[in-house]
């Protein structure tokens, strides 16, 4: 018999762990850690949609939907994002999925070949890589700048090499950096598209949690809406993400491409969730305001402490995380962030995990309460002082 | 008038916190946080601060009751000179005129039932315009102005995510 490893295809043998799980390890076996690693809201989801799924499952709503999902919540899906100035038929542009990641992993499989170029402006979200590599195409890693507050540029893109790239993935408001786009910004980067006939995976899930201007859609430029799919959902707006729904808008032939992928594999997204969902579309836009205002607050807060700390942070304006620099006399963002958690018990994610350009830098996830943002800080600010000391 | 609102939230949710913790909450600086502190008491929309007290968990006796009270008005007496009346006890913590089947909804708070009993009997029920008092002994508390008074600890997030 085989060594059992040698049973797995080569796919598998050659995804890396993604780079979290060392700190997610370290932060587990440890009491009173306090975490700013965490990728999703403290908060609940709105008390209303919850009700709407356990009133779904009271009432025995547990089919199965059409493989797009329920028609009612495309269609509310439909009018929600015309707050963004995007348009999309429900019956054929809008496919409801099991959380965004979903969407992101099934538009790679419908429009990447084996041996196509997929450029992937970094640091970024740790899925991007791995779902260009299980379609069997090869990442062109983008590096995105900490002077240029980790926003994309047109030459970014051309010192890459990402002309020849099939497609783009854009995820701004950012994960990891909490950078966000300007419409001038990302008409610069609309325009290296068309250039160079691109396709644009554009990574929308932040779209609601930005606190200065409004969010732009990159499918909201001119000739860009043909070639780009978008992507949303409710896990960070709505403080949804174990009921896992997101959705894609794009073109009717991508979006039939991807719901045949989906169709043979998830079949269709959580019945229960898509209630919530629906819940959520209808009456909790207040909710996420206040989410959306207490973030700030804390925005506002963590970037400021780090700054006096004298850990650079840029000011980040969107999702939930900041993306300061280690502080002076440390290069190396892992040996840092390992140091922290061990003396300080505080956990943050190295800026390295999330790809080229992180090395240096940390995720620090705001997405917790005040009092356990303050600890956090405090403990910082003792460690860096007594490094600096010593 | 939006800073105000803001600040007010920040006091609400821990009146404690430092200026320069709030100042940095709102992109502000501490001189303008103290001084729109300043406005808000000046003007009376700030009463004063407090702590939230689980006295469950403290270590003293303390009863607290919410009391119905009910009213007769004369042309001599309106509710503002009753609810001065009742308002000066400090066994009173709080006084609410409310709508509904009653008039005053009185907090009253003792170190015994017997003391809380003794106190509506023999101060608020003979004040002459009180007609009716229905005394409601709270048993447990289990929040207290937004603060909830269980474990706590109920975040079952991943410590690292992505």
């Amino acid at each position: 018999m085989t060594e059992r490893t040698d049973r797995l295809s080569q796919r598998a043998r050659e995804t890396p762990p993604s780079g979290i799980r060392r700190f997610f390890e370290l932060a587990e076996e440890m009491d009173d850690i306090v975490s700013l690693g965490v990728g999703e809201p403290d908060f609940s989801a709105p008390w209303a949609a919850r009700a709407a799924a356990i009133d779904s499952l009271e009432r025995g709503r547990t089919s199965y939907t059409s493989n797009r999902g329920r028609r009612d919540l495309r269609e509310r899906v439909a009018s929600h994002v015309r707050r963004y100035d995007l348009s999309y038929d429900p019956d054929e542009e809008i496919l409801v999925t099991t959380g965004a990641s979903e969407a992101v992993d099934l538009a790679m499989r419908a429009l990447v070949d084996p041996g196509d170029a997929v450029a992937v402006p970094q640091p970024s979200y740790i899925s991007y890589g791995p779902t260009v590599s299980f379609s069997g195409g090869e990442v062109v890693p983008v590096e995105t700048h900490a002077e240029n507050d980790f926003v994309l540029t047109y030459e970014d893109l051309e010192r890459a090499g990402a002309a020849d790239a099939e497609a783009l993935v854009l995820c701004y408001p950012n994960n990891p950096t909490g950078a966000v786009m300007t419409r001038e910004e990302l008409a610069e980067v609309a325009e290296f598209v068309r250039e160079h006939d691109l396709f644009v995976l554009s990574d929308e899930i932040y779209a609601a949690l930005r606190y200065e201007d409004e969010h732009v859609s990159i499918a909201t430029l001119p000739g860009m809406r043909e070639r780009t799919v978008v992507f949303n959902g409710f896990s960070k707006a709505y403080a949804m993400t174990g009921l896992r729904l997101g959705y894609a808008l794009g073109p009717p032939e991508v979006i039939d491409a991807m719901n045949r992928i989906h169709q043979y594999t998830m079949l269709s997204s959580p019945t229960t969730a898509q209630f919530a969902a629906l819940e959520a579309l209808d009456s909790c836009d207040g909710a996420v305001e206040e989410m959306r205002r207490e973030f700030d607050r804390r925005r506002q807060f963590v970037i400021s402490r780090f700054n006096e700390i004298g850990m650079d942070c840029f000011e980040a304006k969107g999702a939930f995380y900041v993306f300061p620099k280690c502080p002076p006399g440390w290069e190396d963002d892992e040996a840092f962030a390992e140091a922290l958690i061990r003396e300080e018990r505080v956990a943050l994610v190295p800026g390295r995990v999330f790809g080229e350009g992180g090395e240096g830098h940390l995720r620090v996830s705001y997405a917790s309460g005040m009092s356990e943002l303050k600890t956090a800080m405090d403990r910082i600010e003792s460690f860096v002082t007594e490094q600096k000391q010593s | 008038m939006e800073a105000k609102r803001e600040l007010l939230d920040l006091l609400l949710s821990d009146a404690r916190q430092s200026t320069e913790d709030i100042a940095r909450q709102l992109g502000s600086d501490a001189a303008t946080v103290e001084a729109l502190i300043d406005e808000l008491e000046s003007e009376g929309a700030i009463r004063g601060y407090q702590a939230v007290v689980d006295w469950d968990s403290a270590d003293r006796e303390h009863v607290r009751a919410e009391v119905e009270l009910n009213v007769e008005l004369d042309r001599e007496t309106g509710y503002e000179e009753i609810a001065r009346r009742i308002a000066k006890f400090p066994e009173v913590s709080s006084l609410r005129l409310i709508s509904g089947s009653y008039d005053f909804a009185v907090d009253v708070e003792g170190e015994s039932m017997h003391d809380v009993s003794r106190f509506v009997s023999e101060q608020i029920a003979p004040i002459p315009e009180v007609t009716q008092t229905v005394t409601h002994f709270v048993m447990t508390t289990y929040k207290e102005r937004g603060v909830y008074f269980g474990d706590g600890d109920d975040d079952d997030r991943l410590a690292v995510s992505p």
